[in-house]
């Protein structure tokens, strides 16, 4: 057996603490589809391991968080612009890279769906039942118009930076995505 | 071997399902029991590992049976 089996690393605490709770925060500062995959993978597999975990959802990240059947968010013609160009909803998320017009987020549902990955939605709904707090950022909503009634259900309250900050505070893990 | 209590099949799935399915199996286990694992997911070779760990649960045995992997934990 290799001297780096990732077996043998997953089950080797030598000199640190690694289990019991322990809490992980995370910013999703983007909408992006193949960016909000590894946010709610890492996001219920850390509810399963017992973590506390927070997710932050600010600025692009917000749209996936708009009910699919709402078809534009905005209170003006710039915002309005914003969201017909970003269209909100977790079903139109686009792909980071190689969109293509669509094509590249149709291929990787695909291809997800082939290999038994669960859409982000459905991991979205088996974070919320295992208790991971979804927290929408109250600013990004108001710069954007994005109204608590656009919104999915089972989210937290709307709140802000210094919230954030807190949870992040009193986490070992926290990410970016 | 121990007396296997329950078996979670996630055969053909996907991370993060098999390790969501034996957190969620777990739960209807009293202390003592042995549950049983089954994925065909490679990395699954160290995940289930990583969240035995991580939640001070017990792997008794594991086994690799062609493609299907085999995890026997035990609740601590």
């Amino acid at each position: 057996m290799p001297d780096n089996d990732p077996a043998d690393i997953a089950t080797n605490t030598t000199g640190s603490d690694l289990t019991g709770p322990q809490s992980m925060t995370i910013i999703a500062w983007s909408g992006d589809l193949d960016k909000l995959w590894p946010t709610l993978i890492l996001s219920s597999t850390g509810a399963a391991t017992g973590m506390n975990v927070t997710v932050f959802f600010t600025f692009w990240g917000l749209f996936p968080l708009v009910r699919d059947d709402v078809r534009i968010t905005g209170y003006d013609a710039m915002t309005k612009a914003l969201a017909g160009m970003n269209p909100p909803g977790m079903k139109k998320a686009k792909l980071s890279r190689m969109n293509m017009g669509g094509a590249g987020r149709w291929m990787m549902r695909k291809v997800a769906k082939k290999n038994n990955l669960l859409p982000p939605e459905d991991l979205l709904e088996i974070c919320q039942d295992m208790g991971v707090n979804l927290w929408p950022c109250q600013m990004t909503m108001d710069l954007l118009g994005i109204k608590p009634e656009q919104m999915i259900g089972g989210l937290g309250t709307p709140v802000g930076a210094a919230t954030a900050l807190q949870s992040m505070s009193k986490s070992q893990i926290n990410l970016f995505i | 071997m121990t007396d296997v209590r329950k078996t979670v099949d996630t055969k053909g799935m996907s991370c993060p399902m098999p390790v969501l399915m034996t957190a969620k199996g777990m739960k209807d286990l009293a202390v003592g029991e042995v549950m049983l694992v089954e994925a065909t997911d490679a990395g699954s070779r160290s995940d289930i590992p990583a969240w035995a760990t991580q939640t001070g649960n017990e792997i008794v045995e594991s086994a690799g049976d062609g493609n299907v992997l085999k995890f026997y934990i035990r609740k601590k």
